[in-house]
C-alpha cells in the first residue's frame, strides 16, 4: 500500500519537473527559432562582406558591424582577461582573508549585479567626454569593465579548486612562492580559467547598451580604434527602430549571426571544460 | 652526502595552539630515522619544522633552533633550505598538468636549468632511484596522473631526489600504498641512506623496525624517547614508549 503510493508520488514528481523543463524551453526555442526564420534568408556571403548600403539601395551586409564587434570583443579581452586572472591570484593566492580582499570580492560582486548602461554612462563621461570623440577604444573599455568580475570569480573558483598539497609540493623543491603559482598552480587550473574567460567574452559579445555611449557605431569601416565603431548589436537596433522593411530585414540577420557568434563562444568553452573533466 | 640535523628546543603553534613543546633531538647523517607516535602527536608538524613548511601556513610559527650541519635554518632563505631538505607527501601528489617527465624534473627546470641534455640525465637517475625508471620509461610524455597510486608515491619520490637534496623528510609514505608498493618503498630507503639522511613519519611499528637505524617516539607535542630502534623495541626507557609499543594505547 504504502510502496504504491511512494510510486505514485514519485512519478508525479517526475511529471512535474518534465513540464516546468518544457516550459522552460518554450521561450529558448521560441527565440531561436523566430529569429533563424526572419533571418536565415538574408545572411548570405554578402552580408559578411559587404558595407551597409544607403536606404533604398539593394544588397548590402554588416562586415564592418561583424569586424568591429570582433574588434570590441579583441580589446576587451587583451584588458580585461588579464587583470582579472591576476587579481583572481592575489585573491586566492596571497590575501585570503584580509579586510582588504573581503572589500574587492564584494565589489567585485556588486560590479556583476550593476546594469551594463551605468557602466557605459561612466566611461562615456570618464574617457569619451575627456577625449572629446567616441571610439572603439572608450568601447573596449566598457566591455572589459563588464568582463573583469566575471573573470575574477571564475579564476577564483578554478584556482581554489587546486589542492594546496599541490603548492606545498612546488615549496618543498625550493620552487619560490610566484613561479609556483605561475607555472604549477595556474596550469592545473588552466582549463577552467579558459573556460570562465570565454564565457566572459560570451557575456560581453551582445552588450549593446554600453557601446551606444562608447564605441557609437559607425556605417564605414573605422581606420584606427580612436574612431567611432560599428558593433552587431550597435547596427541590429539601429535597423531594427528604423521605419524600413529592408533594413528590418538587415537586423534580423545581423542577430542570427550574433547569436551564432554567442552559440560559438560558449560551445568552444564548453568544449574545453569537458575534455578537462575526461 | 647526508648532513646531520640538530634540534634545539623547538616549539610549534598553530595559531594560539601550541604542539610541539621543547624538542631537543640529534638526527645522525646518512641513517634511517623514524618518528613514531599516535595519531596528533605532532609527527608531521616536527618534520614540516624542519623544511620550514611549517611556517607557510597562515598564523603558524615555531620557535627554537634547527642546526643543519651546524647552520641555524631559521637564520636562513627558506626556499633555499627546502633545496638541500626534501620532502615526500602523505599522499602522493604528482602535478597534474604536467607529464611524468617534466613532474621529476619540475624542481630543476623551474629552478633555471634549462640543459635539456641534463635534465634528461637527471630524470634518468632520479627515477632509477624511485624504482620506476622501467616501468615509465616508455611513456614519459604521459601525465603523472595516468599512474597508479604507488607509482605516483614513486614518482613523488623521483621528484624529491632530482633536486638532490641531502635530507630527506616523508611523511608517511606508504600509508596509502598496497604491501608490495610498501616494501618496494621500504628497500628504496634502504637503499638511499648511503647518500641521504632521511627522517621518516610512520603509523607501522613493524616499518619502523625493518628500516630504521634510530627511532623517536613522540606523544602529546613532546619527544618522549629517542635512540636505536633495537632499543626503543626492545628495552624502551619510558613506560609511556612501552605501553605504546605493546599496544597498550595509541
Ligand atoms: N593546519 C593546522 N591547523 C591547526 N591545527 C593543526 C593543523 N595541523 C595540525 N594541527 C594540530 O596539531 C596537532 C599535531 O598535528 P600533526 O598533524 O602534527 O599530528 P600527527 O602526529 O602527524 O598525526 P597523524 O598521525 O594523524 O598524521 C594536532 O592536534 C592537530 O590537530
Ligand atoms: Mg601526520
Amino acid at each position: 500500500m504504502k510502496k504504491h503510493r511512494r510510486k505514485y508520488v514519485n512519478a508525479l514528481m517526475l511529471a512535474l519537473f518534465s513540464i516546468a523543463t518544457l516550459i522552460a524551453l518554450v521561450p529558448l526555442f521560441g527565440v531561436l527559432g523566430y529569429v533563424f526564420k526572419n533571418g536565415v534568408m538574408d545572411v548570405n556571403l554578402k552580408f559578411f562582406l559587404d558595407l551597409p548600403v544607403p536606404m533604398g539601395m539593394t544588397g548590402g551586409g554588416m562586415a564592418n558591424a561583424i569586424v568591429g564587434t570582433l574588434i570590441l570583443i579583441a580589446i576587451a579581452s587583451v584588458l580585461g582577461i588579464p587583470i582579472g586572472i591576476l587579481a583572481a591570484i592575489y585573491l586566492t593566492e596571497y590575501d585570503r582573508l584580509s579586510w582588504f580582499s573581503t572589500l574587492i570580492r564584494f565589489t567585485t560582486d556588486v560590479l556583476t549585479g550593476i546594469p551594463s548602461i551605468i557602466i557605459g554612462i561612466v566611461v562615456y563621461t570618464a574617457i569619451v567626454v575627456k577625449m572629446k570623440h567616441f571610439s572603439a577604444f572608450s568601447g573596449g573599455i566598457a566591455l572589459a569593465i563588464i568582463m573583469i568580475p566575471v573573470v575574477i570569480r571564475s579564476t577564483e573558483e578554478m584556482l581554489k579548486l587546486v589542492p594546496h598539497t599541490i603548492r606545498e609540493a612546488g615549496y618543498a623543491l625550493g620552487i619560490p612562492r610566484w613561479r609556483t603559482i605561475i607555472q604549477i598552480v595556474l596550469p592545473t587550473a588552466a582549463k577552467g580559467i579558459v573556460t570562465g574567460s570565454m564565457l566572459a567574452v560570451a557575456r560581453v559579445a551582445g552588450e549593446t547598451a554600453p557601446l551606444l555611449f562608447t564605441a557609437l557605431g559607425n556605417q564605414y569601416w573605422a581606420h584606427n580604434l580612436n574612431q567611432p565603431i560599428a558593433a552587431l548589436p550597435l547596427s541590429i537596433y539601429e535597423y531594427a527602430t528604423s521605419p524600413y522593411k529592408q533594413w528590418h530585414e538587415q537586423a534580423w540577420a545581423g542577430s542570427l549571426v550574433l547569436i551564432f557568434l554567442v552559440i560559438i563562444l560558449n560551445a568552444t568553452a564548453r568544449l574545453a571544460f569537458r575534455t578537462r573533466n575526461n | 652526502m647526508g648532513q646531520s640535523l640538530s634540534v634545539r628546543n623547538l616549539e610549534a603553534w598553530y595559531g594560539s595552539n601550541k604542539t610541539l613543546h621543547g624538542i631537543n633531538m640529534e638526527i645522525a647523517k646518512n641513517e634511517v630515522t623514524a618518528i613514531i607516535g599516535p595519531s596528533g602527536c605532532g609527527k608531521s608538524t616536527f618534520i614540516r619544522c624542519i623544511n620550514r613548511m611549517h611556517d607557510t601556513l597562515p598564523g603558524a610559527k615555531a620557535t627554537g633552533e634547527i642546526l643543519l650541519d651546524g647552520a641555524n635554518i631559521y637564520a636562513n632563505d627558506p626556499v633555499e633550505l627546502r633545496r638541500t631538505v626534501g620532502m615526500v607527501f602523505q599522499k602522493p601528489n604528482p602535478f597534474p598538468a604536467m607529464s611524468i617527465f617534466d613532474n621529476v624534473v619540475a624542481g630543476l627546470k623551474l629552478n633555471g636549468m634549462r640543459n635539456k641534455k641534463k635534465l634528461k640525465e637527471a630524470a634518468e637517475k632520479s627515477l632509477n632511484m624511485a624504482a620506476l625508471w622501467d616501468e615509465v620509461k616508455d611513456r614519459l610524455g604521459h601525465s603523472g596522473m595516468s599512474l597508479s597510486g604507488g607509482q605516483q608515491q614513486r614518482l613523488c619520490i623521483a621528484r624529491a631526489l632530482a633536486v638532490e637534496p641531502s635530507v630527506l623528510l616523508m611523511d608517511e609514505p606508504a600509508s596509502a600504498l598496497d604491501p608490495i608498493a610498501t616494501l618496494r618503498i621500504e628497500e628504496l630507503v634502504t637503499q638511499l641512506k648511503s647518500s641521504y639522511t632521511i627522517v621518516i613519519v610512520t603509523h607501522n611499528m613493524q616499518q619502523a623496525a625493518r628500516i630504521a637505524d634510530s627511532t623517536a617516539f613522540f606523544l602529546n607535542g613532546e619527544l618522549v624517547e629517542h635512540g636505536a630502534t633495537s632499543d626503543i623495541f626492545m628495552t624502551p626507557r619510558d613506560k609511556r614508549t612501552e605501553d605504546y609499543i605493546t599496544g597498550r594505547f595509541g
